[in-house]
């Protein structure tokens, strides 16, 4: 009953979304936190609320609509018939982009934090070094904000791992495809089948300990930043 | 001779900031005034961090006017902020080869002579953190020097420092013209620290220029406060003429008169620059005799000041063309029947070397 085979692919597929999910969240966070941290529009505002709002949504409300956008008669469903398909619900790319936008605070927010505790002066050296703008972003402002990086990548990750609302709402429990770790859980407690369900539970346990004593003590030798 | 002209408008906290000049391309401008009086926006308008109205001109070379805006990173201006503002995450190495690898074309300031002129070779492999105040600065400095500025601005880059970090990093910075000869502008509110570098003064109060003009011109003119107070002085421009090894003194020539100092002042025929407080200048009508003052200067006097509320009078002289500052009492102007136009012996109790720019 407890078997290797059977345990292995929803880890598999969880570390391959939470993977893809933090790949993504870094190369669209870092510009939008870059933005936050030092636009002065008036739109700053209500964007930041946006990134934020899964802090405090239920997931299920995030996945309700996401159902919609994703299925058959939203855009999702639009896009899905570009490689003959009906729907992004319950897909692997439909759960990443559930999970991007449901991780999407915490990664934005230490990284905008950190580019906001910058203040302009380095910036200023740089462009008075012949430093132009994204050479100064890049050599600058990326280096001097790597704690926040690091804070943003572990908790984006991590937090995808843990995701339960979204996933079940939009995923559904497809094995292979969309049956991630804490679906798996849940499925073994319904079924009665505990051994299997005390593995999964306990690995978790274990990794969010480590993941959560790793950036701790990596956070303490740059200096900055706490989670 | 080319100058760099601007005129800058905005506003500024509370007041407005409207501002317009023309500093000589040679030698220190000080940019000289209390704080909050708009010395560091200029400074920063300048550099291009800062985007006020108006226009600024480097020679025939234009940064901004009513059409143009070059971003701070296309001006070539060195800038040294109050605070060292080193990068934290590379080594001193790393900060000094920032601004010289990005810098263009023909390197006219050399890594090796900038690590030289500043005393760095030891310090190249720290830390930022490392360092103490003085060194940070320095590095700040050599840092500037070698991203190959056509201007090198300076905002204050003692005052963050204690006296002894300041006097450590002083004689870099006096010499550090006379080794590049790169037009630099000075921010400051200390007229001890002008007097040292400065060769051309602009006096800056609540977002204007209140008035303009040569170092020397502006401590003695009769218009400005800074004859008024206890620690007036002149600063003149000499020439070194000899030394004497035996009694440790050398010899100045301030037009065509000798002028002592103690030590050797510098290499024959180099200009240097010499402080006179007023203080230290007495008047004789007649050539003193048996007096243990060396330096005795013939002069003329230009002007007569009385300063009020007090026993004490301000008088101008004139030796040569350039002038020298005396504070007498009112009594011994009236027993000696001082006036303008009259032959006097200045009689000089101290002088003081700076060795910094020559006028």
């Amino acid at each position: 009953m407890l078997s290797f085979a059977e345990l292995w692919p929803p880890v598999a597929l969880t570390l391959a979304l939470a993977s893809v999910t933090t790949l993504i969240l870094m190369l669209i966070g870092t510009p939008l936190a870059w933005w936050l941290a030092t636009s002065r529009s008036r739109y700053k505002n209500v964007v930041a609320t946006l990134v934020a709002l899964p802090l405090v949504l239920p997931p299920t409300v995030l996945g309700f609509y996401l159902l919609l956008l994703l299925g058959p008669n939203g855009p999702g469903g639009l896009i899905a018939r570009l490689w003959e398909g009906r729907t992004l619900a319950f897909s692997f790319p439909g759960l990443v982009i559930g999970s991007v936008l449901y991780s999407m605070p915490f990664v934005v927010q230490p990284i905008r934090n950190s580019f906001e505790a910058l203040g302009p002066r380095p910036l200023e050296v740089a462009a008075s070094l012949r430093a132009g703008p994204l050479d100064r972003f890049l050599t600058v402002a990326v280096p001097l904000a790597r704690a926040g990086f690091l804070s943003g990548a572990v908790l984006g990750f991590a937090h995808t791992v843990g995701e339960f609302g979204v996933v079940l709402m939009i995923g559904g429990n497809i094995p292979g495809q969309t049956k991630v770790l804490s679906i798996a859980i849940y499925d073994y407690v319904e079924r009665l089948e505990w051994g299997n369900a005390h593995i999964l539970a306990l690995g978790m346990v274990v990794f969010a300990f480590l993941v959560i004593y790793l950036t701790m003590s990596i956070d303490k030798r740059l200096g900055r930043i706490r989670l | 001779m080319t100058t760099f002209a601007a005129s800058f408008a905005g506003t500024l906290g509370s007041f407005a900031l409207n501002v317009s000049f023309e500093a000589p391309l040679t030698g220190v401008t000080a940019l000289f005034g209390p704080s909050g009086s708009g010395k560091t926006t200029v400074l920063r308008a300048i550099a291009g961090l800062e985007h006020l109205k108006g226009r600024c001109a480097l020679g025939k070379l234009v940064w901004q006017d009513a059409l143009h805006f070059v971003p701070a990173h296309r001006r070539g201006v060195g800038y040294v902020f109050q605070e060292a503002s080193l990068f934290p995450h590379l080594s001193v190495r790393g900060n000094l080869e920032y601004g010289f690898r990005r810098a263009r074309g023909q390197k006219a300031i050399g890594f090796d002579t900038v690590v030289e002129l500043l005393g760095l070779w030891k310090l190249l492999e720290r830390a930022p953190e490392r360092l103490s105040g003085g060194e940070r600065q320095r590095v700040s400095l050599g840092r500037a020097l070698l991203s190959q500025p056509r201007l090198l601005l300076l905002d204050e880059p003692m005052s963050a420092l204690d006296r002894n970090a300041r006097e450590e990093i002083l004689p870099y910075f006096e010499a550090l013209h006379k080794a590049l000869s790169l037009p630099i502008v000075l921010v400051s509110h200390d007229i001890a620290e002008v007097e040292r570098l400065a060769s051309y003064l602009l006096v800056m109060n609540a977002g204007h220029i209140a008035a303009a003009g040569p170092l020397n011109d502006m401590l003695v003119s009769g218009k400005l406060p800074f004859r008024q107070g206890r620690d007036a002085a002149a600063v003149l421009a000499a020439t070194v003429s000899g030394y004497d090894a035996e009694d440790g003194l050398g010899a100045l020539d301030l037009a065509g008169q000798t002028l002592l100092v103690a030590g050797k002042a510098g290499e024959i025929g180099e200009t240097v620059r010499v402080r006179i407080a007023a203080r230290d200048v007495s008047l004789a009508v007649e050539r003193p005799s048996q007096t243990t003052i060396l330096n005795v200067l013939r002069a003329t006097i230009t002007d007569i000041e009385l300063l009020a509320g007090g026993a004490d009078a301000n008088v101008s002289l004139a030796i040569g063309s350039q002038a020298l500052l005396a504070r007498v009492t009112r009594r011994s102007l009236r027993l000696l029947d001082l006036a303008p136009g009259r032959e006097v012996y200045a009689q000089v109790k101290g002088v003081s070397l700076l060795t910094g720019p020559g006028a």
